[in-house]
């Protein structure tokens, strides 16, 4: 067998490597932040009553759910800057249009995890918010959203684990993420076996700390007074 | 006689052609105790609905204080406000939901505070001491810290009064409070409504408790079709009703 433990290990612990699972997660946060930030609003269009505002937002949803990640990426980058001066700019980097661009089609589908979220928190809710002498902004501040982000949570984890991969796309614009990374050494050295074990290792790294988060995030969100007893105990109170 | 705190005259609505309210007219006068009666389906919680500003009556009117609420006539025409201008009236009266809706999100004491720091505005920690001194006339103090979940039905109830009673309103509804409470888990509820009747509070009751109507009501009411049917002091009203249908309502639920 050819795998040279030695190669591996170096490439393991190279500042590239490190360096691409950066550029990687870091793609990946920011897009999320922006997609949530988008869907969220677009969620609200969607649940709202006003036609003027269902209609722009369904057809956002419409369209980046129907285009593939790589070709916004390539429209990003390559079609924009021709069409629009400003992208030609400094500012407008390979990582900023990866960015944006996986955050533009990942705001279609938080959208809908928003809306089914929000959907989900019982009628009542907001109905006794309102009672209290809530205003719209405060009842869906204090009341709904708290209760849909619980609702949310498990989904857009397995959004985030879905970007760190899909970040990998960018290596079209010519990104230098964790998959590029692997793929230059490769070109040069032809060591297929131990480049991409290591990019293997990071992945599976990267996306055993989200879980971890994840978990750690989802646990604040239980409601129980007792945070250090099992919740075994919680359900059992319930009935009483 | 005082005028009432809370009255509604002639009031309409339907819900998609199916007429619920045919023109209702209710009064409570302050630190009267009203238990309505009705049949299932009747539109008894559509009236307090209406009644607390929660959705718009398609027609009549309904007055807090001998004050027009929920509408305004502008250019000689009745509109509804706008949902921030009725959020502020609606401070005034207080709803107990028949589920609860308690927040989840919250413990008991932040149940209770929320609406004086959202809504009243009133710093964090004079809320939370208005906060505790209300769970403990509702009996919970000791279970300020606990989270809806870890509630009994009868405890998240009397959470729930104390939420609304926080406010100071000038009316408290009731949307058959005991209906979704075990057998058991009745008695604490309404001892707490008891109590609240008789420091005063005005309340309008919808209620299947014939027993809590007749011993803490001043006067117990049958809506039924859409309409007040009967109206009476409890003696008068479970004795010796005046009209057909409050008799035959009495004979299925005695
Ligand atoms: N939001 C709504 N949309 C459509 N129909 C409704 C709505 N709310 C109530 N209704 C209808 O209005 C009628 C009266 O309902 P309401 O809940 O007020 O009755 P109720 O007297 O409180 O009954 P119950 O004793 O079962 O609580 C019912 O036929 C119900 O189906
Ligand atoms: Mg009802």
């Amino acid at each position: 067998m050819l795998f040279d433990p030695e190669i591996f290990i170096q490439q393991l612990l190279s500042p590239a490597y490190l360096w691409g699972a950066f550029i990687s997660v870091a793609v990946a946060v920011l897009s999320l932040l922006l997609a949530t930030g988008i869907g969220f609003f677009v969620a609200l269009g969607r649940t709202s009553p006003k036609r003027s505002w269902q209609a722009p937002a369904g057809a956002y949803v419409w369209f980046f759910r129907a285009i593939p990640a790589l070709l916004v990426l390539l429209i990003m980058w390559n079609a924009l800057p021709q069409m629009f001066p400003v992208f030609r700019q400094d500012w407008y980097t390979p990582f900023v249009a990866a960015v944006v661009g996986l955050g533009l089609v990942e705001a279609a589908f938080m959208a809908e995890i928003i809306r089914s979220a929000l959907q989900s928190v019982d009628e009542g809710q907001s109905l006794a918010g309102r009672a209290l002498g809530m205003s719209p902004a405060q009842v869906m501040l204090k009341v709904t959203l708290p209760q849909a982000i619980r609702v949310a949570l498990p989904p857009t984890g397995n959004e985030f684990i879905g970007l760190v991969k899909y970040s990998s796309l960018a290596s079209v614009i010519s990104l230098r993420e964790l998959l590029t990374t692997a793929q230059v050494g490769v070109n040069i050295t032809f060591r297929y076996a131990e480049y991409y074990a290591a990019a293997i290792i990071y992945y599976l790294i990267i996306v055993t700390a989200l879980t971890l988060l994840q978990s750690a995030v989802e646990k604040k969100f239980t409601w129980t007074s007792r945070t250090t007893v099992k919740k075994t105990k919680a359900p059992a109170k319930a009935g009483l | 006689m005082t005028q009432p705190i809370l009255q509604v005259s002639n009031l309409h609505k339907s819900y998609a052609g199916n007429e619920v309210l045919k023109g209702v007219e209710f009064e409570v006068r302050k630190g009267q105790v009203k238990a309505v009666l009705g049949p299932s389906g009747s539109g008894k919680s559509t009236m307090l609905r209406l009644m607390a500003l929660l959705e718009p009556a398609d027609g009549g009117s309904i007055r807090l204080r001998g004050e027009t609420i929920g509408t305004t006539v502008r250019n000689g025409r009745t509109v509804h406000l706008p949902e921030r201008a009725l959020a502020r009236q609606r401070q005034d009266i207080g709803m107990v939901f028949q589920r609860f809706n308690l927040f989840p999100h919250l413990d008991a004491c932040r149940n209770v505070m929320l609406g004086l720091t959202s809504v009243q505005r009133i710093s964090h920690r004079e809320a939370r001491e208005r906060a505790m001194e209300m769970l403990g006339r509702v009996g919970l103090d000791h279970r300020a810290g606990h989270y809806p979940s870890e509630l009994s039905g009868g405890q998240q109830q009397r959470v729930a009064i104390a939420r609304a009673l926080v406010l100071n309103p000038d009316v408290m509804l009731f949307d058959e409070p005991t209906s979704a409470l075990d057998p058991e888990l009745v008695g604490e509820v309404l001892e707490v409504m008891e109590k609240l009747a008789a420091d005063g509070m005005t309340m309008i009751v919808v209620t299947h408790e014939v027993r809590f109507a007749s011993r803490v009501a001043d006067e117990v009411t049958l809506f039924d079709g859409g309409v007040i049917v009967e109206q009476a002091a409890p003696e008068e009203f479970f004795n010796n009703p005046r009209h057909e249908r409050t008799r035959k309502f009495l004979s299925h639920v005695h």
